[in-house]
């Protein structure tokens, strides 16, 4: 049961006549794209297609997901055959604001600097519903659209020739008898319900966890995003499929470290729910035998909570942990960063502190829906300047305090 | 200290002029007093009116030691 | 001929060359040019011009620090209109904890009120500091006077800093931790920092977390007595009131012990049988009569009367005067272990 990742480098997207790969060139027919994106779901008004390169003086407004183009071949099940992937592209939806909570991709300048889809080349799809939609059927038809995309961009790949392959056969981490220290990784997913949705392999993610998944399934992208909080600390899609904490695990694997497996688990919205959970995901890193954790977060506030009752079980449990989260410490740095602590948690890396704000240049071109601009989490009333420079806090920048860990961006104290 | 002794068990109340100070280092009853070099007294009065008022300040932290709190509290 | 910078200085009545302690009452007042530590300001650093310095008594912000500081902003408020000064300068207080708070009240009023960038200089020890190092920037000194120079070396070009809105950071400018939190790029991506982190503390090895948890030191308060007139209770002082000629040679700041002192047959304090070793305060009050510090003769009257059930034999005493947090702690748990095994359930500790 062994996964190929092929990956077919992409160094350009242009609109042409056929949608294609073409040498390190995607192709894509505009017209045809939005017509098909518009036939697979009778919820969609109009979509819009652009693309934003790395450098473009674009600004791209209220995303919601970010996604990256795979498709399976020949027909295999996920976490198993061979996965297409174009690498260095991705499909970005934005749409009207329902939730408060979609975020700001600029190309280029300081804000480009705090996310990882400056550097991507990036198929924007301005997605419009008919009338009438709940904000949840709303949700929806962007998120099966961003992902029909995706899916059809990869397929152009079918017949081509990779640039890359990676081969990752199953792991039976007790096969090998090894004297480098077990870890398990435990991967907190956002799954409250009210527009803050994950999806495991298609389902819901409110039910069924906590539980173990293979890392095949995981590199396979098992877990899509349908989440609308803030841009910071929300793990989009993309970020689901290149997970960082599981990538460095496995590329540590029988060099430092043993890797366990990986705890998917929740973040419930009653603390007897945020308990059991926690107690079922520690129950399972022990079933790991694991002598150490990894706990990557998504969201902040009360998943603060779930994060110190997982460090304090795990701890409790002798299995030392490291948690990844970002922090809420005000604009100038003054107030308590987090909404929990334990005094457990003496291993923390730091994202940054999403409340520092950042001044947004006027910048060229901007893609997604203008007018919702102030309705922007980390965006205050007077966020637009004149001159169209735009104030915001970190926040509202996707990506920019990633809890998986894929910045660099960290905080300190001064 | 009055941090320590409380740990101890025992029940202390902190009777001082510059109360951020004993909020600062986690004194949990605060009775403020009058000034840093005379906290339990005045030296303009006369010696019974200060007396009078030293007593006022002694009940009050007696009263708070005998109050129940839950957190940190000035006995104003 | 380079940029000048024109200040205004904040001193104590003391460094002010007004007075010692029986002048740290004394209100604000504004004085032009430069004054004390004033004349080093401006030979070490010749672009500076003071324009005037403000000398107020220690005790009187500190005691009044509402008061004092209205008075201090409208006599400031004048020369911030006209020829308005680019910094405040305040102190430096080394280890005087009123001298630091007054301090530290002035940086972070006139920031606010008059948005006047300011710094003052302190030892870290200073009490001042956990109360004002988040609003305002305290350069680091040495603990005593011994390092005017350096402190000056040291605030000035951070003042200078903050004028020019240049950005600073603890360790390259000298400040001490604001307990703010900053962004910063790493070198490396935060999965990799885990991950690093995490087999670090498998191998046993040295690592620091990014995010200290927030310390509340805190203790839980004590249930209450239930009745004072079955209690027994103790009496303790940071005021430094010890028996007359200060027999265990208590510091008279930066304490190095505390003493144990009998009250046995004692109804009051007096001043032919104690004083304070205190070297923080005006002591005239407290020698005058020590009851006003630690009040042994309402204590008594109230034992008498039944309002209190009984008195611990000793009292404790030490001079909490620029005394570190270590040794304070330390005091705390060796007083509170003598008070538990002769069954004292209150403590009234006195400050001043």
């Amino acid at each position: 049961m062994t996964l190929k990742l092929a990956y077919f480098k992409i160094n350009d997207i242009v609109f042409g006549q056929e949608t294609a790969v073409d040498g390190s060139t995607l192709v894509i027919n505009r017209k045809a794209l939005e017509n098909s994106l518009k036939s697979a779901d009778k919820r969609i008004n109009a979509v819009g297609v652009h693309t934003a390169r790395p450098g473009d003086s674009t600004r791209i407004l209220c995303v919601k997901d970010v996604i990256e183009p795979r498709c399976k071949v020949n027909g295999t099940e996920i976490g198993t055959g061979r996965t297409h992937i174009l690498k260095n592209v991705t499909v970005v939806t934005c749409g009207k604001i329902v939730g408060f909570q979609e975020g700001i991709i600029d190309m280029t300048g300081p804000g480009g600097a705090h996310t990882p889809f400056s550097g991507t080349l990036n198929v924007v799809l301005e997605i419009k519903v008919v009338p009438g939609l709940s904000p949840h059927e709303h949700e929806e038809v962007v998120r099966l659209t961003g992902l029909t995309a995706a899916t059809l961009l990869a397929e152009t790949s079918i017949k081509e020739n990779p640039t890359r392959v990676e081969t990752y056969p199953p792991i039976d981490a007790f096969a090998v008898p090894s004297s480098l220290p077990r870890i398990a990784y435990v991967y907190m997913l956002l799954s409250q319900g009210l527009l803050h949705d994950t999806y495991v392999l298609g389902k819901n993610a409110k039910q069924g966890l906590p539980r173990l998944l293979a890392h095949t399934l995981l590199l396979d992208g098992a877990i899509t995003s349908g989440n609308c909080v803030s841009a910071c600390d929300k793990n989009t899609t993309y970020h689901h499929q290149n997970n960082p904490v599981l990538r460095e695990l496995l590329l540590q694997h029988h060099k430092r470290i043993s890797f366990a497996g990986v705890v998917l688990t929740n973040e419930p919205v009653s603390l007897d729910a945020k308990k059991t959970s926690a107690q079922q995901a520690v129950e399972l890193v022990r079933a790991l035998k694991a002598d150490g954790a990894l706990i990557s977060k998504e969201g902040f506030g009360n998943p603060d909570t779930d994060q110190m009752l997982l460090i304090r079980g795990l701890e409790e449990a002798g299995i030392p942990t490291v948690a990844l989260t970002d922090e809420y410490a005000g604009t100038n740095g003054g107030s308590q960063s987090l909404a929990d602590a334990t005094p457990q948690a003496i291993a923390m890396v730091s994202v940054g502190n999403a409340n520092e704000r950042i001044l947004l240049p006027p910048l060229e071109r901007l893609l997604g829906p203008i007018s919702d601009l102030s309705k922007l989490a980390g965006a205050y009333p007077h966020s637009l300047h004149d001159d169209g420079s735009l104030e915001v806090e970190l926040q509202a920048i996707i990506g920019a305090t990633n809890e998986l860990g894929l910045q660099t961006l960290r905080c300190r104290e001064v | 200290m009055v941090k320590e002794i409380e740990r101890s068990g025992i029940t202390a109340v902190h009777a001082c002029s510059i109360v951020p100070i004993s909020l600062t280092v986690g004194g949990n009853r605060i009775v403020p007093t009058i000034a840093i070099p005379h906290p339990f007294g005045n030296p303009d009065k006369s010696f019974e009116e200060e007396k009078a008022l030293r007593r006022q300040l002694v009940e009050k932290a007696l009263q708070a030691l005998q109050t129940p709190i839950e957190e940190q509290t000035v006995f104003e | 001929m380079s940029t000048r910078y024109t200040i205004i200085h904040c001193l104590n009545q003391f460094f002010g060359g007004i007075g010692g302690e029986e002048q740290a009452n004394i209100p604000p007042c504004l004085f032009p040019g430069p004054k004390g530590p004033g004349m080093l300001i401006q030979k070490e650093f010749p672009e500076i011009e003071i324009a005037a310095t403000l000398i107020f008594g220690d005790n009187y912000v500190a005691e009044n620090p509402e008061t004092a500081i209205r008075e201090i902003l409208s006599l400031l408020t004048p020369h911030c209109t006209e020829n308005r000064p680019d910094l405040l300068v305040a102190g430096p207080a080394f280890t005087a904890g009123r001298y630091g708070i007054a301090c530290g009240a002035i940086c972070e009023a006139v920031q606010e009120e008059l948005d006047l960038p300011a710094v003052t200089g302190m030892y870290p020890n200073n009490p001042a500091v956990e109360l004002y190092r988040q609003h305002t920037f305290i350069a680091r000194t040495s603990e005593n006077v011994m390092g005017m120079t350096d402190a000056i070396r040291n605030m000035i070009p951070l003042g200078l800093k903050l004028v020019r809105q240049e950005e600073v950071w603890p360790e390259k400018d000298g400040y001490l931790l604001q307990g703010r939190r900053k962004n910063i790029f790493a070198p490396e991506a935060g999965a990799k920092r885990a991950v690093t982190m995490l087999l670090a503390r498998m191998n046993g090895e040295p690592f620091t977390t990014e995010y200290p948890m927030p310390v509340f030191d805190r203790a839980e308060p004590a249930p209450p007595i239930e009745d004072m007139r079955r209690a027994r209770l103790a009496l303790v002082t940071s005021g430094g009131i010890v028996p007359k000629g200060n027999p265990d040679r208590i510091e008279a700041a930066s304490a190095q012990r505390f003493g144990t002192y009998s009250l046995e047959g004692l109804h009051a304090f007096s001043a032919q049988t104690h004083q304070t070793a205190h070297g923080g305060y005006d002591p005239t009050y407290a020698n005058e009569d020590p009851n006003r510090v630690l009040p042994l003769d309402v204590v008594r009257e109230l034992e008498a009367e039944g309002a209190i059930g009984s008195l611990h034999e000793y009292y404790y005493a030490t001079v909490g005067n620029a005394t570190s947090v270590e040794n304070a702690r330390k005091y705390g748990q060796q007083i509170a272990k003598v008070l538990v095994a002769d069954g004292v359930q209150a403590v009234i500790l006195t400050s001043t």
